[in-house]
């Protein structure tokens, strides 16, 4: 069950309008290679213009799930619709959508501009037009000089952005990337994510991008969906999924986080209480959930939520004590290891905000850990 | 790579000899004055004089060239689509047998082969006398020839073919269906392109098969016709003779210039694709 | 999960109104083919099959139906199985005749006799070479495949005939043979230390010239020779893409180089032995050309046996009794290269 709080309002949110039409409908899809069910009962929208990243790991189904909006697989079960227009029975070479494959796909027989060329001219289109449209698009992935070349004289961040050039330049109605950033490295990746977005803004095409990486997905999207074991866990924007997660495998997934079995002491409309032996210590937080008394319940907290000292504790609850076991300093910030005094062992962050602090934490040293009432998430599984 | 142990090294050693002794031994007494090809008596060409003069000879080997240029020609385009169709398309009736029969030839005795082929043809021939009178009957010659080495060599073709599209991305097939051009279309103008240069060497090989062939064109050729080998194999069983000699380093000397040169090829677009590659980067990591 | 099968895919209604571009040809075909209710890839998959069952699997059944057949001095020489609604089907004098001829019996066996042993011969040569070759440097290893396809490309006639030149009583290593003997003694030195140990009152080593041709021994040399290459090009493939860091791994455990072959490298290598060894044993069994022009009148083979039973005797109702003997012994071997050819396509997947 998911557990309610308060959202903060966003812009343009059109998954909080009741008005608005998605452009994307998936419905009750479910996806069977014989006794494997890789995608199993998945309902999904996605309305136009949105950036929306399925994150999961391996095996997790959000490939097979991407595939069937191509085309390329057909669902065991379900619908899928595109601009209101059922996908059933027709063939990827009749889709409004185009892919962008994780291999990049380029043909190595033809130029740049006859690989970016050719999705045009199986739609009819004039040659003077396919110039024109071809010459813009190359423009806007910063390719122009390299139009004669080869795949293969090109380096990777550039056929990448063949392979993105070639999938916009029919302007489809979707446009769906597989794990498109996964060839590149680190620094390529980060340059390549704020290009994908202004592109994507510029255009205005709905894009549904598939990758492992959460914080490739935290950056890129407006939306993500992340899925396990085939199914869709949580739909949100991605300060959502950070901050409310549904449950312990979002919040796992996403970044790191610290997990406290706990059981339900008080449980009112207003605050909650928890009892949890691993963190030691009563946990209150400022927002009801909906749970039975007497449940058990998984308690998540962020490690730049914890506030770390050497003083003694000042209150009752939300006070966790133990010993520095691991510092490792990663210039913005530092990260601790602390053994909380029932034995489990937790992570703090902290931003190195002065040069030397006033208190400098040191290995072996005894800390207090305090947060804010409405720090915690409470999860019920 | 690691010291190579002195065994290994002796046996590589003895095993060349082993295989090249023959040819170099056949090459050199093709140069032989003396009739008694393993007598030596002197350097002299006169054999390949008068094997250019046996019409028979000649003769035959228009007709074995003929015959590997159609046969080849056949066997690749089926063995092509069987190779594609044992890599692309999975589930479909009959898709083991297929597959049996695809590669059985490949080491099916060429007796058994021969004596199946003619026979079928007889029968064929049985039923056509049945039908349409005494003279309906195709009787044997180039048109047999040719199925047969059509129905042996294909398999050849189709083993390189399928090895070629198993290595082949199929995203690059699934892209260009993406971008809308039908699967047909997909594959006259994406997939044979890309692996045109397994083609040609499926098309090299079902001709050197064919061209080499004995005991299956035995069986499936008809009276007034013969090939290379054939006249070769009547030549050899009455004793050794000095133009076979020349003609087999003939046979030689173009094999060895043909691998050699794309010996040669291979190693000149693998160094341009290299260079290539080391363009891109450089010039990659300059524009950023 | 298996690579995506797209001939399965939907096949859509091929409309003007799509904007998909296909081959009219192709586009009219796949209309026909769908409103008749068939899937449009049958209409790739039926030429091959067509024609292999036509030209591969029929004939089988052909030689099947034959071998019931009597023998006749006619155009064909064979009878019809059913005379004027009469079952007349010939066992005793084609099958029957396999069984009690001692002949049929005996080329049978000499042919799986010789193409087992050469198959081990080839082996026991073939893997060192292989090895050798896919451990060497990468260019060498280049070369060496060069060299080991070449003799592939060349005329298997060809080389076989050049045996001949080289085996025969004055041919070339007798001649060498008796050269060097004649200068340097060796064999008679030989000879008579081995009678001066009383061990015995024959000598060690035959007088010159030794008599190769025409002898089982050609026939082992010619199926060695030719059937080499087929043996080392398995193998190093299968050599050739082995990991060698599980060697080395076996050398950090503690394991002995000798022993670290054996267990690991033969281990992985027994895909490449087994198809290896089909691709010699089986044709093998089967050959011509090699026992009839390099061995004697005793080293019947049965593929020889076969050929002279249909050209020289003209009985084709017993040559195809033979041909399905020999098919039926060749079942197990083809469906063991059958077994090996689907691992190979489902481990590249």
């Amino acid at each position: 069950m998911a557990a309610e709080k308060q959202r903060p309002q966003t812009q343009h949110t059109p998954w909080n309008d009741p008005q608005a039409q998605p452009y994307i409908r998936i419905e009750h899809v479910t996806k069977k290679f014989g006794d494997f069910v890789a995608v199993n009962d998945v309902s999904l929208n996605v309305y136009r213009g949105e950036l929306f990243s399925l994150l999961g790991g391996s095996g997790c189904g959000k490939t097979t799930l991407l595939r069937m909006m191509a085309g390329f697989e057909a669902p065991t079960a379900g619908k899928i619709f595109i601009d209101g227009v059922d996908m059933a029975d027709i063939p990827p070479y009749e889709r409004p959508t185009n892919m962008m494959f994780q291999s990049y796909a380029l043909f190595p027989h033809m130029t740049v501009e006859q690989n970016v060329a050719f999705g045009l001219k199986q739609d009819g289109v004039k040659a003077p037009e396919i110039k024109q449209r071809v010459g813009d698009i190359l423009e806007l992935v910063k390719l122009t000089q390299f139009a004669k070349r080869k795949p293969h004289q090109l380096s990777g961040g550039q056929r990448q952005r063949v392979a993105l050039a070639r999938s916009l330049v029919k302007q489809p109605k979707l446009l769906l990337l597989d794990e498109p950033l996964g060839a590149l490295d680190k620094k390529l990746r980060e340059a390549t994510q704020f290009e994908l977005m202004n592109i994507q803004d510029r255009l205005g095409i709905t894009f549904i991008v598939v990758t492992h990486d959460q914080e490739e997905a935290m950056t890129l999207s407006s939306r993500i969906g992340v899925m396990d074991a085939g199914e869709i866990v949580q739909i949100g924007t991605p300060q959502e999924i950070y901050e409310y997660p549904n449950n312990k495998m979002v919040a796992d997934f996403i970044g790191s986080v610290n997990l406290f079995e706990g059981q339900i002491v008080e449980d009112e409309a207003d605050h909650v209480l928890i009892s949890s032996a691993e963190a030691g210590s009563d946990i209150y937080i400022d927002h009801g959930i909906s749970s039975a008394p007497g449940a058990k319940v998984w308690v998540a907290i962020r490690p730049e939520k914890l506030h770390i000292s050497r003083e003694e504790p000042q209150h009752q609850v939300n006070s966790l004590r133990g010993v520095v076991k691991g510092i490792a300093y990663m210039g913005n910030l530092s990260i601790y290891l602390i053994q909380l005094d029932s034995g489990k062992q937790i992570k703090v962050t902290q931003p190195n905000q002065t040069r030397a602090a006033e208190q400098s934490i040191d290995w072996e040293d005894r800390v207090t850990l305090t947060f804010h009432p409405n720090s915690p998430v409470a999860l019920l599984g | 790579m690691h010291r190579q142990s002195k065994f290994i090294l002796l046996v590589l050693t003895i095993g060349f000899i082993f295989l090249y002794a023959p040819i170099v031994s056949l090459v050199f007494f093709s140069f032989n004055e003396s009739k008694l090809v393993t007598v030596w008596g002197g350097f002299s060409t006169k054999w390949y004089g008068l094997l250019v003069q046996d019409q028979q000879v000649l003769d035959a080997a228009v007709f074995s060239l003929k015959i590997g240029a159609v046969s080849a020609t056949l066997a690749t385009i089926l063995g092509v689509m069987a190779g594609y169709i044992l890599v692309r398309f999975h589930k479909f009736r009959g898709r083991t047998a297929f597959s049996g029969m695809v590669t059985a030839p490949l080491v099916m005795p060429e007796v058994i082969t021969g004596i199946s082929l003619l026979l079928l043809f007889v029968s064929f021939d049985e039923l056509l006398k049945y039908w349409f009178g005494p003279n309906a009957a195709l009787g044997r010659g180039q048109m047999t020839v040719i199925i047969a080495h059509v129905t042996f060599t294909m398999s050849y073709s189709a083993v390189v073919m399928r090895s070629r599209f198993l290595s082949l991305d199929q995203s690059l097939e699934e892209a260009a269906m993406d971008l809308g051009a039908r699967p047909t279309k997909v594959f006259f103008v994406i997939t044979l392109p890309i692996v045109a240069p397994a083609i040609v060497s499926s098309w090299l090989l079902c001709f050197t098969i064919s061209l080499d062939d004995l005991v299956i064109t035995s069986f499936t050729n008809g009276p007034g016709t013969t090939t290379l080998p054939q006249v070769i194999f009547s030549k050899v069983r009455l004793g050794l003779d000095p133009k076979v000699n020349a003609l087999a380093t003939i046979i030689i000397s173009i094999v060895a210039c043909g691998v050699i040169a794309s010996s040669f090829w291979m190693r000149h677009k693998e160094r341009q694709r290299q260079l290539d590659e080391q363009m891109a980067i450089r010039a990659a990591s300059q524009a950023s | 999960m298996a690579a995506n099968d797209i001939s399965n895919l939907p096949a859509g209604e091929p409309q003007p109104s799509g904007t998909s571009r296909g081959l009219p040809w192709a586009d009219a075909l796949t209309r026909f083919l769908v409103s008749i209710g068939i899937k449009p890839r049958w209409a790739v998959i039926i030429v091959p099959y067509l024609w292999l069952t036509l030209f591969f699997l029929v004939p089988f059944l052909i030689v099947l139906k034959i071998s019931f057949a009597y023998s006749v001095i006619a155009q064909p020489p064979y009878t019809h199985l059913d005379d004027a609604g009469n079952l007349n089907l010939n066992v005793s004098q084609s099958y029957g005749r396999l069984i009690s001829d001692s002949l049929y019996i005996g080329s049978y066996l000499n042919a799986i006799r010789m193409a087992a042993v050469s198959t081990v011969l080839c082996l026991l040569l073939g893997y060192p070479m292989a090895y050798g070759m896919a451990r060497a440097k990468p260019s060498t290893r280049n070369l060496l495949l060069m060299l080991i396809i070449l003799p592939f490309w060349t005329s298997f006639l060809i080389r076989v005939y050049a045996w001949i030149g080289l085996l025969k009583n004055n041919g070339v290593i007798n001649n060498v043979l008796g050269f060097v003997e004649d200068h340097l003694h060796i064999f008679s030195a030989i000879n008579s230390l081995w009678l001066s140990l009383g061990l015995s009152d024959q000598p060690l080593i035959g007088a010159l010239p030794w008599q190769m041709m025409n002898t089982n021994f050609a026939v082992y040399v010619g199926i060695l020779y030719s059937y080499l290459p087929f043996m080392i090009l398995p193998l190093y493939a299968n050599l050739e893409k082995m990991d060698l860091s599980l060697l080395e791994a076996a050398a950090d455990l503690g394991c002995k180089p000798l022993k670290a072959f054996f267990v690991i490298t033969v281990r992985l290598s027994i895909p490449g032995i087994v198809a290896g060894g089909m691709l010699v044993f089986i044709p093998a069994v089967g050959e011509y050309v090699i026992p009839e022009l390099l061995g004697g009148p005793n080293t019947q083979m049965i593929g020889r046996t076969l050929y002279n039973e249909f050209f020289l005797n003209r009985d084709w109702p017993t040559a195809s009794a033979i041909a399905i003997a020999i098919l039926v012994l060749l079942v197990g071997p083809l469906m063991i290269f059958q077994r090996y050819q689907d691992k190979q396509m489902e481990g590249a997947e």
